[in-house]
């Protein structure tokens, strides 16, 4: 059904579901919880909203002004107030398909476990293969498929966290679609961007994406195990960030090997301490 | 793409006016887009007829401000026009700049009826 006019259009492509840990088995494909539909995303809208049946006499011209991006922007403050009462550490990872941000989630949930309480949001088009991963690590997890959707959106976010509910003092990790582009666009609400990117793609990124990097707040740069064997320049994509952002800090590491893992975790309680304290 | 996100944003935007306005559809809507807001103009043109039909926007008339990208030098103050995101200054060469226009992604205005 359409969640914004209750019409009966059939389910679209955006679902959220939380998996099932019960149901997890280290990497097994796994039935999947219950199935909800994010109303007005799902479909492109073949219906007409308008109610008004009766004639308007002539043309109306309506000066209106409104920001495009209004709506998510609100809803994202709405996110942003959720989380600063409950003290979440909120964080948005954004990156190109493939950087290696589940994989650093999967080493940090497995290595934090016990000491902070994590959850995460994992958006991906399609397939839960990721959030099955994560699951797997034995934290909370939604997933958000987006369907044709190359981003999340704030709605999506605040849809999730009724399912999620993560509890107070906690880390919230949302995996954003892998996409430099758009997820600049759509302020989720957290408390920090972080940026991915690994060595086995252009040291130009930075430059390539100047808006992704522009409003992220720390770049990771992960797969350095790989190092020797790619042609890919540390120094200059760190120029290049510099350049056409605020970052200054940047972290080197390698989610597969786990050096550097250290700075992260000192990073991550860094920022939730802040959050913590009066 | 985004930019069909983008257009269901302006389409909920016309559709509740229409309906505050107790009109039925939009004849003419004017948008106002920024060259450094992130939206890629061919984009928008090849995804809006899909993306408004069956909408109150179907058929409407599409205008579109195209602004220009206007920055200021945070080291030397020189204005200039900045093609894409982060030129650097071609005073001084500098890649700290405050963006004063190019930015804008909004609905201006719509005749209903
Ligand atoms: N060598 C190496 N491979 C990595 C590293 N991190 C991730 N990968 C691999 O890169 C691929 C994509 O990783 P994934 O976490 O799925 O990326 P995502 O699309 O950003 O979530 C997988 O095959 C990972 O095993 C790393 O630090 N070193
Ligand atoms: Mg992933
Ligand atoms: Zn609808
Ligand atoms: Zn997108
Ligand atoms: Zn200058």
């Amino acid at each position: 059904m359409c969640g914004i006019c209750g019409c009966g259009q059939p389910d679209g492509a955006v679902t959220i579901r939380k998996i099932d840990l019960k149901k997890v088995n280290f990497g097994k494909v796994t039935p999947l919880g219950a199935v909800s539909p994010l109303g007005h995303h799902d479909h492109d809208h073949h219906h007409v909203h308008a109610a008004a049946m009766n004639q308007a006499p002539g043309k109306t011209v309506l000066q209106i002004e409104q920001d495009i991006l209004g709506k998510n922007n609100l809803l994202a403050e709405r996110n942003k107030g959720f989380f600063e009462a409950k003290n979440i550490l909120a964080l948005n990872l954004v990156s190109s398909p493939g950087s290696g941000k589940t994989a650093l989630l999967e080493r940090t949930l497995a290595d934090l476990k016990g000491e902070i309480p994590c959850f995460v949001i994992e958006g991906d088009q399609q397939t839960s293969n990721d959030a099955d991963r994560i699951a797997a690590t034995g934290a909370e997890v939604v997933q958000i498929n987006t369907g044709k959707g190359c981003h999340l959106e704030a709605d999506m976010v605040n849809e999730a966290m009724r399912q999620l509910k993560p509890t107070d003092g906690s880390l919230l990790f949302i995996e954003n679609v892998g996409n430099l582009v758009c997820p600049a666009m759509f302020d989720l609400g957290e408390g920090a961007r972080v940026v991915i990117i690994s060595v086995t793609e252009g040291d130009d990124k930075p430059l390539k994406y100047p808006d992704m990097f522009h409003s992220s707040q720390l770049c990771i740069i992960n797969k350095i195990d790989l190092l020797p064997y790619v042609n890919f320049s540390v120094e200059k994509v760190k120029e290049y960030a510099k350049r056409v952002s605020h970052i200054t800090e940047f972290i080197e590491l390698s989610a597969t090997t786990g050096a550097g893992m250290d700075e992260w975790y000192a990073w991550l309680k860094k920022q939730r301490n802040t959050r913590l304290a009066p | 793409m985004h930019e069909l996100s983008i257009i269901a944003s302006i389409v909920e935007i016309a559709e509740a006016e229409v309906q505050k306005a107790g009109a039925q559809r939009v004849e003419s809507i004017e948008l106002e887009i920024g060259e450094l807001a992130g939206i890629e103009f061919s984009a928008l043109d090849f995804a809006w007829e899909v993306g408004v039909s069956q909408t109150v926007l179907e058929n409407a008339e599409r205008h579109v401000n195209r602004i220009s990208g206007q920055a200021r030098c945070s080291e030397c103050d020189t204005t200039f026009e900045m093609q894409a995101l982060y030129d650097p200054c071609p005073g001084c060469g500098s890649y700290f700049s405050e963006i004063i226009k190019g930015k804008e992604l909004s609905v201006k205005a719509l005749t209903v009826s």
